[in-house]
């Protein structure tokens, strides 16, 4: 195993981490809420009284937030590969994945996990096997 | 009051998510490809989110209620089964093949980029497969 040096960033990638991990915070103890975004996303689809407000401001945030970054900071970099055809299927798995199993990166990788639950612990373990498994094929095996 | 700490907590994650990185699919996939130039960031990302989140977890616990006054709302499912598993595998392809996941691919939504939204879409019929099947068989 090689580290890219040049591509590392661990001050920054902390320091969002710290943000990511300040915004579950807020929400587990202000609202009594998981801040899981294919759960937040996912509940709307089945809207319930009273329980889709905070949710559509959650996503609001979300959305409003590159325009307030950009305003304090610059926006880093993005550069995205895929082509049209693999982005739908990426889509279509990312969308029918995490409401199957119950959460994504987020709502398992971060809150399940702050929480110790066993279920989360599972999940994580499993997409992030999925995610190394596919990115050394389509890296090593079929692509580069 | 929840509908605005709500909108604040998704301003704080949105930003948190551009600074760490994660809405870079290339940066994503530099992560997960360990054979590779590897780019270990996002484990900081999920290390420093899970340390405050813990602390915070452990308070919201002990306290029962949340500082607003609403119940505590947990998962409290325990069963680790097929669903679980596979769904999860699932989602590891797809966030391996495109770089992004739910969150990222949101806040990703406002540069305008027609690839996001392809994403986005095809992410909501996905969610919109597993409503529609969870709700033929109960």
């Amino acid at each position: 195993m090689t580290i890219d040096w040049t591509s590392f960033t661990p001050w920054t990638s902390l320091a969002g981490g710290l943000l990511i991990g300040l915004a579950a915070s807020l929400l587990v103890l202000m609202n009594g809420r998981i801040a899981g975004i294919s759960g937040v996303v996912g509940g709307l689809l089945r809207p319930r009284t009273g329980d889709t407000a905070w949710r559509a401001a959650f996503i609001l945030g979300m959305l409003l937030a590159p325009g307030l970054y950009a305003w304090v900071w610059q926006m880093p970099q993005s550069e995205i590969t895929a082509s049209t055809p693999l982005l739908v299927a990426a889509g279509l798995l990312v969308g029918i994945g995490t409401r199957f199993g119950a959460g994504c990166t987020s709502g398992h990788g971060v809150c399940g996990l702050a929480r110790g639950s066993a279920r989360s612990l599972v999940a994580t373990l499993s997409f992030m096997l999925a995610g190394f498994i596919t990115v050394f094929v389509t890296r090593h095996v079929v692509g580069g | 009051m929840q509908t605005l700490v709500a909108f604040v907590v998704g301003l704080i994650f949105g930003c948190g998510l551009i600074l760490a990185g994660m809405t870079n699919p290339a940066k994503v996939i530099a992560f997960l490809d360990l054979a590779g130039p590897w780019d270990p960031s996002l484990a900081l990302v999920m290390g420093g989110a899970m340390a405050v989140a813990s602390a915070a977890f452990a308070l919201a616990r002990s306290r029962g209620r949340s500082l607003l006054g609403l119940p505590l709302q947990l998962p409290t499912l325990k069963t680790i089964d097929r669903k679980l598993v596979l769904g999860s595998m699932a989602f590891g392809i797809g966030w391996g093949l495109g770089g992004l996941c739910p969150g990222p691919a949101l806040v990703a939504l406002a540069s305008g980029r027609h690839e996001v939204l392809v994403f986005v879409a095809a992410m909501l019929v996905g969610m919109a497969i597993h409503e529609f099947s969870s709700r033929k068989i109960p």
